[in-house]
């Protein structure tokens, strides 16, 4: 999960956004919808094959170890296993693209279904993950150019990589049973406590945001001393990367001739490195803050796990478990797809944005 | 740009500004309210709620709670089976025809009376349906085509069924008495009915019973809500509402009981009880489960056929050792087929671990140096502990294991392929006669490889045709005296030979808040009772 | 000056001169100063040092921790550090401390399996698509931007649920979550090369594509994967953790980190030293990973310092 962050680049890590030639707007256009196209066909073609391969027989996984022979044998008809592999597929691909993922073996219901309502969890956590990792990692990144080389600069960096290194699970059982079990700073496992659920109407699935919308403050407050401690923790991975490529950005930017002007001419240095300096990285800044994003979406299946979050993340790993084939592809698809979005659209950001790139 | 800039000012600002905010609310925890059970547990084995189809733990116990059964285990006492929806029954000389008359004046949760016609249905539609746990009745010989005249209702309130197998009536009332003989109710059920399917679909996930509970809601892997029933036979149950919480994590299920959070932690490791037992608040409870844990030996394999070698494996296991440690009061040890606490178990523990005897008996076997081996186990816990122990005193006699963990799926269909050397697994009767597991354990009537039925003996390729005879005597006999003793020694033999190592039977450890009495785990899955649960 | 300092001095200056006089000592005196900003870099000297501490562990395993990290002892579960377990002991008996040293080398052993597997693998894919062009480049890279596309622990999750868990399958399945990016880096460096004088050269002297590649531009890839490499080490090691923490990876009884962890943390309550100490043991390893690769990356790329 270190994967995307570890990685110094900060252009966009998924090529299909890589600009297909100099061809007019139109072309490129094409271009680009043929590659996306592209990259999701493998996505499918992927996931089907991993599907296939699984050690697990995927009609047990349905009838159980003691079914008669007969169920069996119809459950493995049903699910076509005796097709060939190309036209399991085919069935396969006409339906995704019909929009049917098929039927989860474990909640019984469609996989979509499931996504929808499991997916708002990962990026309520993401989203506020995110916000604190721009929030902290932003004025560090800044902090630290400024003062390069000195021992604030050293300090932010040593945070930034201890982010990089502590394995994120490990880091959220020791912040369950310290800030939870001994502090009881924190709520525990979970979204909510068991008594303020299903009082909120879910109108966005966003747990925080459909209370405040209801005017629940007491399931706001409770919701909120849950998301914390998670979302600190998947805020801190962020923060590290953030505030690196902050830093570097900015390292770039101070040496550039319109400091020294800017810098000559009077004005505060303040107002140079905030306004100017800054103001000037912020193109790059987006990209790299939805790389995170996308990043942070992946990292919560670690901490989905460890705090019991209720999110798109565990819904993958547990139907792993259960040889959920088709959650598992659906779910992947769906993760994927948000992936290539956000390449997609922090490439465009970074065109719109940047007058060099126009 | 510098929109953006504010942005992330203005998102520090609000950051910042909610701190206080939950600092003061964080710690401020109520109670769960009084009315309202709250049990942390592992529910993510739940596929299905329709009582034709549940073959899962939790989903077995949810519907013992939200359907009555036509013969049943009262909360009051799981081990005598009673009627239930059931009031009395007489059963015709050949022994083959029950009949069966059904208790006046109960009530399904939608208000329609419960009727001999709705009995029939719901036993008809488990054949029809012809899911998983079919099997249960389609051992008596009912199919598709002919359940319809076997199981039928010839008034208001009488059933008859026949069966065309061989077995004794008290057999029968054993089968009526699992999650399959729930009545439903049959107007609710085809009101929802679609294309043909009996309501199939709707079933899975809502509820047509007359049981103590309704099912108000079952988010798959969150919870699962019920309501009481104020109409229930036995009357209105205590609590108003149960919510099973989805709690993956032992620790974090024991943090929560602590708290106050829940009310009922049901996975806790013998290790957190331990952590618990000075916590005034919180109380812990032993049920006896039907629940078996043991080696399944493949006569494929060479050395593992030589009787010298099975009998050497067992006194390689270090039972006590593990019992008293990492297992203590979640695990008996246990080693027949039949679970202790039941009608014709056999309780003798005749092995223990003893090095010497084994190294004896391998190089009596001809293998003085041992020989290597590979164990098939599931990577959880308990598992995991057992078959690191195993490998662990094996290696004192020379067998080095090699553990092979999967998913516990992946382990049965490797057990399902007879590709394993040795198995370590846990079986569960079925229903609570000794043919249950004695059907599985002690009967192979064809040991191909292209064999239909994959019962244990088959998949550990024991190839036992006087066994399977004296198995199928056993389920006949009609006199009970002597059919005990026919599982008895059914017991010893397998115990003194067989390829299985029995080692382990368990128990369920229950930890509740100081508040909360009068939960009920019975010996199997579905026998477990919210309906007597009290908060004061 | 130089006279005091001599003779040790001799090679000093010549390694720093302005003026060298070889192509070799331009090099060496270009290597030499990499070399002494890096001591000069606190933090990189202290990745190296946690390195070569991991390096000398694993090496010395037996002889630092005597005992069988597999050795049980029911009597003597779950005790807390001590002078006779500097670690405590686990839920087994075993002597925690013992499995975190051997520990190293199943660790060690995972990163460079990896290393191994994934540096061929994207050298040649990424000097093959930069070398021919065309058609192959096309196919090449789609295929590196598909895999690209996936969440790494996403993917790697569903290559080990699909071969099944375990070490070697856990290392196959990172390595084929991890390649494309050298793939990317040794195709751009392919780029450059591929229009230089020298390759067109040895190209007009008659010599197969398949020399080419393998005998002149993957050797001047290396250096740039090899950076790569360390840099990734850390993102590996945490990977493989997560993995056998998810009961994927590294499978009981071997002393895995990740697994040790995750078999620990239903004692975190009462027994925090089991979950806790082989935690830690990852988070140093890979932070020494992470500073030695910054304290490299500042070295070798002048621009980001």
């Amino acid at each position: 999960m270190a994967s995307g962050a570890t990685s110094d680049t900060a252009g966009p890590r998924a090529g299909p956004t890589r600009p297909a030639g100099r061809g007019g707007w139109s072309l490129r256009a094409a271009g680009l919808l043929g590659s996306v196209l592209l990259t999701f066909f493998g996505l499918l073609a992927i996931t089907f094959v991993i599907g296939r391969v699984v050690p697990i027989d995927p009609v047990l996984a349905i009838v159980g170890d003691r079914a008669l022979p007969a169920v069996y044998a119809r459950v493995r008809q049903e699910l076509a296993l005796d097709e060939p592999l190309y036209v399991q597929f085919w069935i396969y691909l006409s339906k995704v693209l019909q929009g049917d993922f098929g039927t989860s073996v474990i909640t019984s219901r469609p996989v979509l279904e499931d996504i929808l309502r499991f997916f708002p969890a990962t990026i309520e956590l993401a989203t506020l993950a995110t916000i604190i990792g721009v929030a902290v990692g932003v004025p560090m990144g800044v902090i630290g150019a400024t003062q390069h080389g000195r021992w604030p600069d050293h300090l932010i960096r040593v945070v930034g990589l201890i982010g990089y290194s502590v394995p994120i699970f490990w880091l959220g059982l020791v912040g369950l049973l310290l800030f939870y079990a001994k502090l009881d700073w924190v709520g525990g496992p979970g979204r909510l406590d068991v008594y303020y659920e299903d009082i909120v109407e879910p109108v966005t699935r966003l747990l925080l945001i459909d209370a405040a919308l209801a005017g629940e403050w007491d399931v706001f407050a409770n919701a909120f001393s849950h998301i914390l401690l998670p979302a600190s923790i998947l805020g801190y991975f962020s923060l590290a990367y953030i505030s690196r490529m902050t830093r570097s950005f900015m390292l770039e930017q101070l040496r550039q001739e319109y400091v020294t002007t800017a810098r000559a001419k009077g004005l505060s240095e303040a107002r140079v490195v905030w306004r100017h300096a800054l103001g000037n990285v912020m193109v790059p800044l987006v990209t790299v803050i939805a790389l995170s994003y996308a990043s942070l979406l992946e990292g919560a299946v670690l901490t989905e796990t460890v705090f019991a979050w209720p999110g798109l993340g565990r819904y993958i790993t547990d139907s792993l478990f259960n040889v959920d084939m088709n959650a598992v592809l659906g779910g992947t698809i769906m993760v994927g797809s948000v992936f290539i979005g956000l390449n997609l659209l922090s490439d465009m950001l970074y065109r719109i944005l940047d007058p060099r790139a126009r | 740009m510098r929109r953006l800039s504010f942005w992330i000012g203005a998102a520090a600002f609000a950051l910042a500004a909610a701190t206080p905010f939950w600092l003061s609310s964080g710690p401020a925890r109520a109670e769960t309210p009084k009315d309202t059970l709250v049990i942390a547990k592992q529910i993510d084995d739940i596929i299905t709620l329709d009582p034709a189809e549940v073959f899962e733990f939790t989903g077995g116990e949810v519907i013992a709670n939200v359907y009555d059964r036509v013969f049943t285990f009262e909360a009051e006492d799981t081990a005598t089976l009673v009627p239930g929806v059931a009031e009395s029954y007489t059963v015709s000389d050949d022994g083959k025809t029950l009949t069966i008359k059904i208790r006046p004046g109960q009530k399904f949760h939608s208000g329609n009376p419960v009727t001999a016609e709705d009995v029939a249905f719901s036993l008809q539609r488990v054949i029809i349906l012809d899911k998983t746990p079919a099997f249960i009745f389609s051992q008596l010989g009912w199919t598709k085509d002919n359940v319809k005249d076997l199981v039928k209702a010839t008034d208001e309130s009488t059933v008859t069924l026949t069966i065309t197998e061989d077995f004794g009536p008290s057999f029968v009332l054993n089968t009526l008495s699992a999650g399959v003989g729930s009545v439903v109710d049959k107007k609710t059920v085809l009101e929802h009915e679609k294309d043909g399917d009996l309501g199939y679909e709707w079933m899975k996930a809502n509820s047509a019973g007359s049981g103590p509970f309704v099912l108000k809601s079952w988010k798959a892997n969150e919870s699962v809500t019920l309501e009481a029933n104020p109409d229930y036979r036995h009357g209105a149950p205590k609590v108003k509402r149960v919510v099973l919480r989805h709690v993956p994590e032992a620790s974090a299920q024991r943090l929560q009981l602590e708290k106050g959070d829940i009310d009922i932690a049901r996975n806790l490791t013998a290790d957190q009880i331990q952590g618990i037992s000075g916590n005034p608040d919180i109380k812990v409870e032993p049920f006896p489960k039907a629940d078996l844990y043991y080696l399944g030996l493949n006569q494929k394999n060479e050395a593992l056929s030589k009787p010298q070698v099975r009998q050497a494996i067992r006194l390689l296991v270090d039972y006590q050792g593990m019992a008293d440690t990492f297992l203590k009061g979640r695990f008996q040890v246990h080693q027949s087929f039949w679970p202790a606490g039941f009608y014709a178990s056999l309780t003798d523990t005749p092995y223990k671990l003893d090095i010497d005897k084994a190294k004896a008996l391998l190089a009596e076997a001809g293998y003085p140096d041992g020989f290597s081996v590979k164990l098939d186990s599931s990577n959880v816990t308990p598992y995991t502990d057992i078959a690191q122990s195993v490998q662990e005193t094996f290696g004192k006699a020379g067998i080095k294991v090699e553990i092979v963990p999967g998913e516990q799926k992946q382990v049965i269909t490797k057990y399902r392929a007879r590709n394993h050397e040795i198995v370590l697994l846990y079986w569960s009767p079925d229903y609570m006669d000794p043919h249950s597991n004695a059907d599985s354990f002690a009967r192979n009537p064809d040991n191909s490889d292209e064999a239909k039925s994959k019962p244990l003996a088959w998949r550990n390729a024991w190839d036992i045709p006087e066994i399977t005879k004296e198995t199928d005597a056993a389920a006949r006999e009609r006199d009970p005296d002597k059919r005990k003793g026919m599982y008895l020694d059914l017991q010893k033999k397998l115990q003194e030979d067989g390829p299985f190592v029995i080692m382990f039977q368990s128990t369920e450890l229950v930890a509740r808040r100081g508040n909360v009495s009068g939960f009920v785990s019975g010996p199997t899955y579905d026998t477990v009772y919210y309906r007597l649960v009290e908060k004061s | 000056m130089t006279a005091l300092e001599a003779p040790g001095a001799g090679w000093r200056a010549w390694l720093l001169t302005a003026s060298p006089r070889s192509r070799l000592q331009a090099r060496l005196g270009a290597l030499y100063l990499g070399w002494l900003a890096f001591l000069a870099n606190p933090l990189a000297l202290a990745g190296m040092a946690i390195v070569l501490a991991l390096l000398a562990t694993a090496l010395l395993a037996p002889l630092l921790a005597p005992g069988s990290p597999y050795a049980q002892d029911l009597t003597q579960r779950l005790l807390p550090p001590s002078a006779e377990h500097w670690f405590g002991t686990d839920e087994l008996g075993r002597d925690i401390y013992t499995r975190v040293i051997h520990g190293g080398r199943v660790t060690l052993t995972i990163v460079l399996l990896v290393a191994i597997i994934v540096a061929p693998l994207g050298l040649a894919i990424g000097t093959a698509a930069g070398y021919f062009g065309g058609l192959a480049d096309t196919v090449l890279m789609r295929i590196t931007d598909i895999f690209l596309a996936f969440p790494r622990l996403i993917l790697a999750l569903a290559f080990v649920a699909a071969l099944g868990p375990g070490i070697e399958n856990a290392v196959i399945a990172i390595a084929l979550t991890a390649w494309p990016p050298y793939a990317r880096v040794a195709r751009a460096e392919t780029l450059t090369l591929r229009e230089s004088d020298f390759i067109s050269a040895v190209r007009l002297q008659g010599a197969s594509a398949l020399r080419i590649l393998l005998r002149h531009v993957m050797p001047l890839c290396l250096s740039s994967v090899i950076i790569r490499v360390a840099l990734d080490m850390a993102g590996i090691i945490l990977t493989a953790a997560g993995l056998g923490f998810l009961g994927l990876g590294a499978q009981p009884p071997i002393p895995e980190w990740g697994a040790m962890v995750s078999s620990g943390r239903e004692f975190l309550l009462d027994q925090w030293w089991v979950a806790t100490i082989p935690g830690i043991a990852i988070f140093v390893v890979s932070l020494g990973f992470n500073l030695l690769g910054d304290g490299l990356r500042d070295v070798l790329d002048p621009k980001r310092r």
